[in-house]
């Protein structure tokens, strides 16, 4: 249960504007790992614009004791450094917050709102008169609003210290600058504000055992974990950084220390359409491979992603999601290629989708979906989305077993071929409608051809009806061996309710808070999150078991919904959607609200997530 | 005759290789292409060109796009495993498959629609990275499973089977491929099993992307008159430059070689290419100067063919890449993961 809302310390969220290009990544992360050190949950949400220099820029910073992952809808804290949007940004501060700003420059028309505390630090003077060349003036000008809020809300300055050395390890230099910066904020807070204000910050111990990490970089390494040798890309927000990472790591973990050779392949191509195609030869020719894309990445992957499911073909691809439609909203986050992945490629075709939820789960569906793809020679896509791929979140420790060892599935040696006495790629000898394969190289009894035209089941190539509707009925027999194959959904029903709450990916955080909120307003309900595509069992058990069903999700066409409704026998008048899909990542308050607004319609409205 | 299936019954008389096998074992499924058609002469010459070789069948990767000359993988070396692929990606699954096995030899074929329309960006940078594989083209000048619209090859003025004459002008593969900088073009004809049998064989030999394009005719809907791919304007227009005799390792060089007009190449892995060149002016090794004999020949309407250009110095792919000599798909596992105490290490950066 959440602690009392009564006092601020340890709850509240800060929102930073800038202007992109300015450095502020730093003071932000610099802030967040000062208060995650201190042992308080902490949340940061990026908002960034599509644009490398000059655009407006947002960061939101969650101090949480009660651990949420989410964001709780509302601004206490806006420090206002881009004089572009000071004026959407101090509407946003809730009533009773504060709202710093760059007082160099005064602007009475901020002081208009007479239910919050304007504090003005004359931050671009201090350090124009403290730091030498325009590029370091401004870097600074933001390290120095994280001096500010260090003594605003009671952060501990030797850890700041502290994270500086380790920042600037082969730049000790940089370290005395910025620690000048924060000082001069700092010190400037002290002299002039009531400090600390009543929301602040206290030590906690509640984060041990516990790392602040984004999702593409633990994709990236449950990549290296699971052996992939080779990852081909091209570059598209905000699956950029997933494969950044898998080099990083690839260079740190990889090299032979004895040849200085790498043991695996990073390959740019020169499109989305390549870098699938060189997935499914690398896979077919026996590597794990992978890719990472985002939306129009996987529209270009269509044709491809129908022939790896046709022709049998393993492979792996992280669908980061962003806004659509089109190019969209690059640097905004959505799961809005629910249907897209689902069904891609034209012709009969369904793939196995995972859905992780939060950094954690991107690290070990990361593992599973390259054995599931071997397991069931098919393409998995890992649908996780820019607010988990790209924004640091507090996850429990990984957690690795040594024991593992990659499950390549149906895959003959040369000892098991020589014993056959013909080897016939597509015949189903099990009878759960996976069929052996064999790599390249093995023996010539072993050579079949891999085709995307019609096929026999034993792999030549045919035009008759017959043979080439046995092909596509066993593709539906190993369908049904992956509704077993998949992760479970994860299922809380200990309200017994007749209402059930039904979502997927990163709209758990927020959900697990709203479930608190709901219950304090004595609305107890079950949920249910789905992680694979196709459905288990206990997916159509829990639709069928509950009354009401409140389908949340981060698109507008509520595809989630659509996917239940397709694939299970639920009836879709229990189906309420509440979809949430302006580009910012769902907040607990918009569930609460929806929910309520359905189950208790005369009610007042209410400030339900803060009540 | 397709629908007889082919008896794998070899004669004992059948010569045979260094692996033992005679070139029967090199043949694969009967062709379905129409009876003339250039691409089955082909297809014999990289039969006769493997067996040659000594190749290993099951070490031959056969790879293809979408077309006729895509379905002839199907038609040779069926010990190796063939992947037909999409319209105009062959390189990509190529490439993906030589990262994951680089000790294989790769074999991709394709056509003029498959290569230099639809697939002409894949084609580019698999040259571009200097993936180690050969790669032909069986460059007809004509679609022929849609029935014979123009490709991106065919000739300025040349007339198609109903009448239509093509304006536009023609995208060539050898002059683009030497532009991008590959390592190994050639050009031939489907007609002259001569210069194709060897030119096969060194463009398996290659170390890097090994182009050869193939000119040859489509007798169904290319091959009439006003056609400037046809049998009969092919024979009349090409012009052998350079010729090209494939001397294994293990041969030993014992001809005598005129200075001036031939010039024994030393591949990677020991063996040698002699190029004979029936134009002393000619100069394979120089890009700039080949190409722009090439382009002159080309402007009085006559095909250079032979190694047109070879600099087997180039480093390929994995040399680029730095990866192990030992396939990537056989790197043990425990080579590849760092274990709980490599995860924890890890971790220490996000805290």
């Amino acid at each position: 249960m959440p602690s009392s809302p009564a006092t601020h310390v340890n709850d509240f969220s800060i929102k930073i504007a800038t202007v992109n290009g300015t450095g502020s990544a730093s003071a932000n992360s610099l802030l967040m790992k000062s208060i995650f050190r201190s042992g308080i949950p902490v949340m940061g949400k990026n908002y960034f614009p599509s644009n490398i220099q000059g655009l407006p820029t947002w960061y939101e910073i969650r101090i949480t004791r009660d651990g949420y992952v989410a964001r709780s809808g509302k601004v206490d804290i806006m420090v206002a450094m881009n004089a572009e949007t000071y004026a959407r940004d101090a509407k946003e501060v809730a009533p009773g917050g504060y709202l710093v700003y760059d007082s160099t420059w005064p602007r009475p028309a901020l002081l208009k709102r007479e239910d919050i505390t304007v504090l003005g630090v004359p931050l671009a003077r201090m350090c124009n008169e403290n730091f030498n060349g325009v590029r370091t003036r401004i870097l600074m000008k933001n390290i120095c609003y994280a001096g500010v809020l260090a003594a605003l809300l009671d952060l501990d300055l030797t850890r700041i210290r502290e994270l500086l050395a380790e920042t600037y390890a082969k730049k000790p230099q940089l370290v005395d600058s910025n620690m000048k910066a924060i000082q001069l904020g700092y010190d400037y807070a002290r002299a002039n504000f009531n400090c600390p204000l009543a929301m602040h910050v206290a030590p906690m111990d509640k984060t041990a055992g516990h790392i602040m990490i984004d999702g593409n970089t633990a994709a990236a390494l449950g990549c290296i974990f699971a052996g992939a040798t080779v990852g081909a890309w091209y570059p598209i927000t905000p699956s950029t950084s997933l494969m950044d990472a898998f080099k990083v790591f690839g260079d740190r973990m990889r090299v032979d220390k004895e040849t200085g050779r790498k043991n695996f392949a990073f390959i740019q191509a020169e499109d989305e359409l390549s870098a699938i195609g060189m997935v499914i030869g690398a896979m077919w020719n026996g590597a794990r491979a992978f890719t990472a894309t985002s939306g129009p990445g996987i529209s270009l992957m269509n044709e491809f992603l129908g022939l790896a499911y046709y022709a049998e073909v393993p492979a792996v691809i992280f669908d980061i999601q962003r806004v659509g439609p089109s190019t969209g909203m690059p640097t905004r986050t959505q799961q809005c290629d629910l249907m897209l992945a689902a069904y891609a490629s034209h012709g009969d075709t369904r793939h196995i989708c995972l859905y992780p939820s939060n950094p954690e789960e991107c690290f070990y569906m990361a593992v599973q979906a390259f054995d599931l793809a071997e397991r069931l020679q098919t393409p998995v896509m890992v649908l996780s989305d820019l607010d988990i791929g790209m924004n640091d979140w507090m996850c429990r420790d990984l957690k690795w077993d040594d024991s593992y060892q990659p499950d390549r599935g149906k895959m003959l040696s040369k000892e098991e071929v020589l014993k056959l006495e013909k080897f016939h790629r597509f015949v189903d000898k099990d009878g759960d409608g996976i069929t052996y394969r064999t790599l390249p190289g093995v023996h010539p009894k072993a050579a079949y051809f891999t085709r995307g035209s019609g096929h026999t089941k034993f792999g030549t190539y045919t035009e008759d009806s017959a043979e080439y509707q046995e092909v596509l009925d066993r593709l539906m027999v190993k369908w049904a061996t992956a509704k077993k194959m998949v992760p479970r959904a994860v299922i809380d029903a200990t309200a017994g309710s007749e209402v059930g709450l039904v979502s997927i990916g990163s709209c758990d955080g927020a959900i697990h808070e709203a479930m608190d909120l709901l219950k304090r307003q004595d609305v107890a309900i079950d949920y249910m999150r789905v992680r694979a595509f196709p459905f288990s069992e206990d997916v159509e058990r829990f639709l069928a078991a509950h009354e009401t069903l409140f389908v949340i999700e981060q698109n507008r066409d509520a595809q989630l919904r659509s996917l239940l409704t397709l694939e299970t026998a639920v009836d879709k008048k229990k189906l309420r959607s509440l979809l949430h899909y302006n580009g910012l990542p769902i907040s607990s308050a918009c569930i609460v609200e929806g929910v309520l607004a359905e189950l208790r319609p005369q009610a007042q409205p209410q400030d339900a997530a803060h009540a | 005759m397709t629908f007889i299936a082919k008896p794998k019954v070899a004669h004992p008389s059948l010569p045979r290789n260094a692996l033992g096998f005679t070139r029967r074992d090199y043949e694969g499924a009967l062709s379905t292409l129409c009876a003339g058609c250039g691409h089955d002469s082909i297809t014999a010459a990289v039969v006769e060109a493997s067996w040659g070789l000594d190749l290993e069948p099951q070490n031959m990767v056969k790879l293809s796009g979408i077309g006729c000359s895509s379905k002839t993988t199907a038609y040779f070396v069926s010990g190796g495993h063939g992947f037909n692929s999409v319209h105009g990606r062959m390189p990509s699954i190529a490439m993906g498959a030589n990262a994951a096995n680089r000790a294989l030899t790769y074999i991709g074929v394709s056509g003029d629609g498959d290569t230099l329309s639809i697939g002409l960006g894949q084609f580019c940078h698999a040259i571009r990275r200097n993936l180690n594989m050969l790669y032909i083209i069986e460059n007809n000048g004509v679609y022929g499973l849609t029935k014979g619209q123009f490709s991106a090859s065919a000739d300025v003025g040349t007339k198609a089977k109903k009448g239509e004459t093509n304006l536009q002008p023609p995208i060539d593969p050898v002059l683009l491929a030497m532009t991008l900088g590959a390592s190994f073009v050639a050009r031939s004809f489907s007609g002259d099993k001569e210069q194709l049998v060897p030119l096969i064989q060194a463009g398996l030999r290659h170390r890097g992307f090994a182009l050869i394009d193939v000119l040859s005719p489509c007798v169904t809907f290319n091959d009439h008159e006003g056609s400037t791919k046809s049998y009969a304007y092919t024979r009349e227009h090409y012009e052998p430059a350079v010729h090209a005799d494939f001397v294994p390792l293990e041969r030993e060089i014992v001809a005598n070689y005129q200075q001036g007009e031939t010039m024994p190449l030393l591949m990677h892995d020991g063996s040698r290419i002699v190029l004979r060149k029936l134009d002393a002016s000619y100069d394979p090794t120089d890009r700039v100067n080949a190409a722009a004999h090439i382009q002159e020949r080309m402007k009085a309407g006559e095909y250079l063919t032979g190694l047109l250009h070879i600099e087997p110095s180039q480093n390929e792919f994995h040399e680029v890449n730095e990866t192990p000599d030992v396939p990537l798909n056989s790197v043990s596992y425990e080579a590849l993961c760092p274990g709980s105490k490599g995860l924890e290490k890890t971790l220490a950066r996000y805290r």
